[in-house]
């Protein structure tokens, strides 16, 4: 097993993986965000919230997700380290002219740090408040679940007053559209990274990568930008 | 239809491994564009030799495309600027007058350089010896339909056969990764029962000599497969994935 680890294509394993983890944790986290759309000042969001913050799955998930980030970050970092190295001292003069490669595929670090440098912020803005420090937007407020009045912290007020600074609301929408190239070249590089590609699929996964990634990407930036404009005040 | 173009060379040159290089540069002229670009280079040694000078070492060998000798990276791709094919197969006629053509050697810390524009291939042949064959003697061609093999198949091994090992992935990869090479060594052999007795084996030992020998991880960037002069496909590179794994993974 640790000499698979320690392999070329075992590191890249671990990578894909990771990366597939993550991706479905980004679509429940967009389906969960998507409520904050909903026009009945929050409720449905925080009934959601609620639920996530109290779930006994979710909370099996919760550390599994830390180790899932950690091992992207930190495998991405130790390839991206031995690919320099393998690519040699010396570079070419004449450039790389090679036509047909996506602009992501090639910086798949940079777009990485960049999302890195926002999820330290991201957690600055909302995990640390809800789950260390406590913040008094967040004082319960009364949610009627399925019937029941039930007591919640109020995660729609700290979200949507995040939202109400300009330079924040910027900051999400490039790190929406930042994750949303990492994406177009991750989805499909995940599977083909774990062997589940070929010429056929090559193509399905493409297109299938390609929504995927701007569904996603594009979907946080819309509710951070909805936000700001739309539901405050 | 003769047309005679007049060039600038920008051409690396290296005295031997140690060296640290630099870059020279020639002036050519009436050179016909139906010349191939190894004629060219032959015409501009003949020159330095006249002159007395030192002429570009450079690699080649069958010059019609499949021997895998050649190589040279030419206006920031490997075997120039044409899709498809080997630096021997390039002709002048791809480039305009007056048009300066920098010439460097393949790149990457696996093919260190020799000398000028000639890099230490034999990385490769290292990868090869690790288990790129068959160990027993397999006859000749078996009677058909005495081994069925799908027409899918048998296409699917030819073209992962077609692997001149160049090293034009290795070049162009922004990772120097042998990957391609690899892939397709291993995957010519593993969609045939023929090869697929050592299939395992194989890829576990083939890709354990490509880490060794330096080269780096694959991003499925994919420059590899548009550089590469036989078209060799990334899927070769998922099945690679797949054999390597599933081989650890039964261990």
């Amino acid at each position: 097993m640790s000499s698979l680890l320690c392999s070329s294509i075992g590191k890249k394993l671990l990578m894909g993986l990771s990366g597939l983890f993550l991706m479905m944790f980004l679509l429940i986290h967009l389906a969960v965000n998507s409520l904050l759309l909903v026009p009945d000042g929050g409720d449905t969001f925080n009934a959601a919230a609620h639920f996530m913050a109290t779930n006994p799955a979710i909370k099996i998930m919760e550390p599994l997700l830390g180790v899932g980030f950690l091992i992207h970050i930190v495998w991405g970092i130790l390839l991206t380290i031995q690919n320099r190295k393998a690519r040699g001292s010396s570079r070419y003069a004449s450039g790389n002219k090679t036509t047909g490669v996506s602009w992501a595929s090639k910086n798949m670090f940079i777009l990485g740090v960049t999302i890195l440098a926002f999820l330290v912020l991201h957690i600055a803005h909302f995990w640390v408040k809800m789950k260390v420090t406590g913040d008094p937007l967040l004082e319960h407020t009364l949610v009627n679940i399925g019937g029941v009045d039930t007591e919640v912290e109020n995660a729609y007020r700290l979200v949507n007053a995040t939202f109400s600074y300009l330079w924040i609301m910027i900051v999400y929408v490039v790190a929406g559209i930042g994750l949303a190239l990492h994406l177009s070249h991750g989805f499909w590089s995940s599977l083909q990274s774990i062997g589940f590609s070929n010429e056929l699929w090559r193509k399905r996964l493409n297109t299938v990568g390609q929504l995927y990634a701007w569904i996603v990407g594009l979907g946080f930036s819309l509710i951070a930008l909805l936000q700001y404009l739309f539901y405050q005040g | 239809m003769e047309n005679n173009i007049n060039i600038k060379l920008k051409v690396w040159r290296q005295q031997n491994a140690r060296d640290k290089g630099r870059f020279e540069t020639f002036k050519l002229d009436n050179i016909s564009t139906d010349s191939s670009f190894l004629e060219m280079m032959d015409i501009l040694n003949e020159q330095l030799v006249n002159e007395g000078k030192e002429p570009i070492a450079f690699d080649h060998d069958c010059r019609e495309g499949i021997c895998g000798m050649c190589s040279l990276y030419i206006n920031g791709r490997p075997h120039g600027p044409d899709d498809d094919i080997t630096t021997c197969q390039l002709h002048m006629r791809k480039f305009k007058n007056n048009e300066t053509i920098t010439i460097e050697p393949w790149r990457s810390a696996g093919f260190p350089v020799i000398k000028d524009l000639i890099v230490d291939r034999t990385a490769f042949d290292q990868i090869i010896a690790a288990g790129g064959y068959v160990s027993v003697n397999t006859g000749g061609i078996p009677d058909a339909n005495a081994l069925p093999i799908s027409k899918d198949e048998a296409d699917e091994a030819m073209d992962a056969a077609s692997c001149i090992g160049c090293g034009a992935c290795v070049a162009a990869c922004k990772n120097g990764s042998a990957m391609l090479f690899v892939s397709a060594k291993v995957s010519q052999l593993a969609l045939l029962p023929q090869g697929r007795v050592e299939a395992a084996r194989r890829a576990k030992n083939m890709v354990a000599r490509m880490d060794d020998l330096g080269f780096g991880n694959c991003t499925n960037t994919g420059a590899c497969e548009v550089e590469c002069p036989k078209g060799i496909s990334l899927a070769n590179i998922a099945r690679l994935n797949r054999e390597f794994l599933v081989a650890k993974i039964q261990d």
